[in-house]
């Protein structure tokens, strides 16, 4: 019988079979930030254990750094620095690569690992970080761990996981102009449910996936957890292979052959049986947006807030119904035309050059409504660097976007920077939980392309009907 | 860790589907570099009247006699989805959570429990509601009782319902277990690994920073 790519890099990584489908597996890589990984550090360092094999283990400042230019270890959000100094005094004191303030390579961990090329085709990767499934858009097997997991992966170099069930989702057909790969997971999401992928490693295939650059292959699977995924997966192919080569920490030119060859073996076998298989029709789909607080509350951007008492479902029709009311909304409202007051590009989902230069082609030659705060996070030091050699940074000043050093930012608010009570934000992260962004903030999730037409409108907008330029 | 045996307590229903760890514990109620001084922030979005403030919100079912005194959650489906965070199975603890039952739970979430000697029980939406049901008409006294042994919780009125949790989960919450040591008897076949991984996949293995 023929094998997926789950159960090839599964047992491919097996040390010891534990029983009850349960493997301890080798772990490839770690990567750390300093939110979570400094405790994990901290508590390896307590318990008087060493990092195993230092040389493979990573680690960034990015979830509480401060975006602001000249930014150091003191931060908008109270206490921040105790994180950046101990997870700085941490990771030195392990010998591990350290991406730190004023590095080039500093970024968004999910950001910088394919940048550097830590991520890699059918590595085992992990990090304290429920979005590490980004990494399956390279073909690594890559999850989100808690803190504990993480002390265990670098005391040992293993982990000890359940095997998920394999499921299939096949995107088929042409994605539309100004239609992503965001929009591609918020649709899934807001079809199958915030758990639909519960218990699953999701392989995402089919002829719209293969179009799919390797940047948009990282959104897609980005927002995996989003589905309640325990990952996402592309199997990786020659434009992975293309995306890799010549990466700071790829294989070299000496052993590039062999690991491509290697790579080659991955990908499900064409007689590989699923638990579950999936087929979306990518060609209808409009741009996405979320209307609520769960990323599957969701819908096309030329629809309207669904009413909750159409909602069939008790438990969804009460989410819902709680949903309209945080986001001050009520059912029948067109979604397009809802004004915002602040847009957000940025984050490990939509933060990339290629995220940056979709925006920018929407920006160029038009501002941002008056009344909207508007701000760009570049995902890593490097990223930012290529855009400002590019002139993508004029391209978004001139549009009034503020254009910022690179972190997770206003992704998640930690007490520091926030937007506004009940402020409607359109954002291009991935989560739109209550509180995320800031106390009783509204956001909307959407592509970067949607994000940036939304703040020239001054609303919720249609990219695909842009106004002439200015 | 603390051992978990068996538990016979107060339950607080709490039946919202998809509470995200950002729900749970917000980013800002994260202060230090710690695993503890996390309970404080539990909840606090819903807990409090205000953000940053910790004036109650008598609403909230955690601020409620005598749901103060729970040490069993029931919730809806996909608890504790979300961020990876650990702070929500720490803070959940520190307040006194031993175990949450709901349909269904936010992986990361439900290994984080484990780790802490939360145990996360996954039950039929159907047994949940009627889990609460019974325990609202009076909720001191119409307690529900975990018990790991037998992977069995029993409700107030006796009825009891069978749950499932993998085998080394259920190892680790009733001994007690620190899983590195665990692995390390494994450590051996570990090394093993490594070095012949090494040769099959030497691109894998990078120059030494030290």
């Amino acid at each position: 019988m023929g094998r997926t790519i789950l159960d090839k890099l599964w047992a491919e990584h097996t040390v010891a079979e534990l029983g009850d489908a349960t493997s301890l597996l080798f772990i490839d890589r770690i990567f750390l930030h300093e939110r979570t990984g400094s405790v994990a550090l901290k508590g390896l360092e307590e318990a008087g254990r060493r990092v195993r094999n230092p040389e493979q283990v990573f680690c960034t400042m990015d979830h509480i750094v401060d975006t602001t230019a000249g930014r150091t270890d003191d931060t908008r959000m109270p206490g921040g620095r105790e994180f950046i100094t101990s997870t700085r005094a941490s990771a030195r004191a392990a010998g591990i690569t350290l991406f730190d303030l004023g590095d080039d390579r500093q970024g968004i961990v999910h950001v910088v690992s394919p940048e550097q090329g830590i991520a890699l085709p059918g590595v085992t990767l992990v990090c304290p970080d429920s979005h590490t499934c980004t990494l399956g858009g390279l073909g690594a097997l890559a999850w989100g761990i808690g803190s504990t997991e993480g002390e265990h992966a670098l005391a040992t170099k293993t982990l000890a996981v359940r095997k998920p069930k394999a499921m299939r989702i096949r995107f088929e057909g042409t994605l539309a102009p100004r239609v992503y790969a965001k929009d591609l997971i918020l649709h899934l999401i807001s079809r199958f449910g915030a758990s639909g992928g519960a218990g699953y490693a999701i392989e995402f295939a089919g002829s719209a996936i293969r179009a799919l650059p390797v940047e948009a292959r990282l959104t897609l699977c980005n927002m995996a957890v989003e589905f309640g995924a325990w990952t996402g997966i592309v199997a990786p192919d020659e434009l992975t292979f293309e995306y890799v080569r010549g990466r700071p920490f790829a294989p070299g030119p000496d052993q590039w052959a062999s690991a491509v060859a290697h790579w080659r073996t991955l990908p499900s076998d064409p007689d590989a049986i699923f638990d579950r298989e999936l087929e979306v029709d990518c060609s209808p789909l409009a741009p996405q947006i979320t209307w609520g607080t769960s990323p599957q509350q969701g819908a096309g951007i030329d629809s309207q807030v669904p009413d909750p008492a159409a909602e069939t479902d008790a438990n969804r029709r009460q989410s819902a119904e709680r949903a309209l009311l945080y986001m001050g909304l009520t059912p029948g409202t067109r979604l397009a035309g809802l004004p915002i007051g602040a847009a957000f590009i940025g984050s490990c989902t939509n933060s990339r050059i290629s995220d940056l230069r979709e925006a920018a082609g929407v920006l160029r030659g038009r501002h941002v409504a008056s009344g909207v705060r508007a701000i760009c996070v570049p995902g890593s030091s490097l990223v930012k660097k290529a855009a400002e050699a590019e002139g993508l940074d004029q391209i978004f000043r001139e549009a009034g976007f503020e254009w910022r050093e690179s972190g997770c930012s206003m992704c998640f608010y930690a007490g520091g920077e926030s937007f506004g009570l009940e402020e409607r934000v359109v954002t291009s992260t991935n989560r739109n939980f209550e509180n995320r962004q800031g106390p009783r903030t509204r956001s909307h999730l959407a592509s970067p392309a949607t994000v940036a037409a939304s703040a020239i409108a001054g609303a919720l907008a249609d990219v695909r009907e842009l106004r002439p330029r200015d | 860790m603390e051992k978990f045996t068996t538990l016979t307590a107060i339950a607080a229903p709490l039946l919202r589907i998809n509470i995200d760890t950002d729900a749970i514990i917000p980013s800002r109620e994260m202060k230090r570099v710690s695993k503890e001084g996390l309970a404080e922030g539990l909840f606090a979005g819903w807990r409090y009247q205000a953000p940053g403030s910790r004036e109650e919100n008598p609403d909230f079912i955690l601020n409620r006699e005598p749901y103060r005194r729970a040490r069993i959650l029931l919730s809806g489906i996909n608890f504790g989805c979300g961020s990876s965070r650990e702070h929500a199975a720490w803070a959940l603890r520190e307040w006194g959570i031993r175990a949450v039952i709901a349909p269904s739970f936010g992986a990361i979430f439900q290994g984080n429990c484990v780790r802490n000697g939360i145990v996360p029980v996954v039950l039929d939406n159907s047994v949940v509601e009627a889990l609460a049901g019974q325990v609202e008409t009076d909720p001191g006294k119409k307690q529900v009782t975990v018990d790991l042994l037998r992977c069995l919780v029993i409700a107030p009125d006796e009825t009891r319902h069978g749950f499932q949790l993998p085998t080394a989960d259920r190892e680790m919450l009733l001994e007690g277990l620190d899983s590195i040591a665990v692995t390390l008897k494994l450590d051996a076949e570990i090394l093993a690994f490594r070095d012949r991984d090494r040769i099959r996949r030497p691109w894998i293995y990078l120059p030494t920073t030290l």
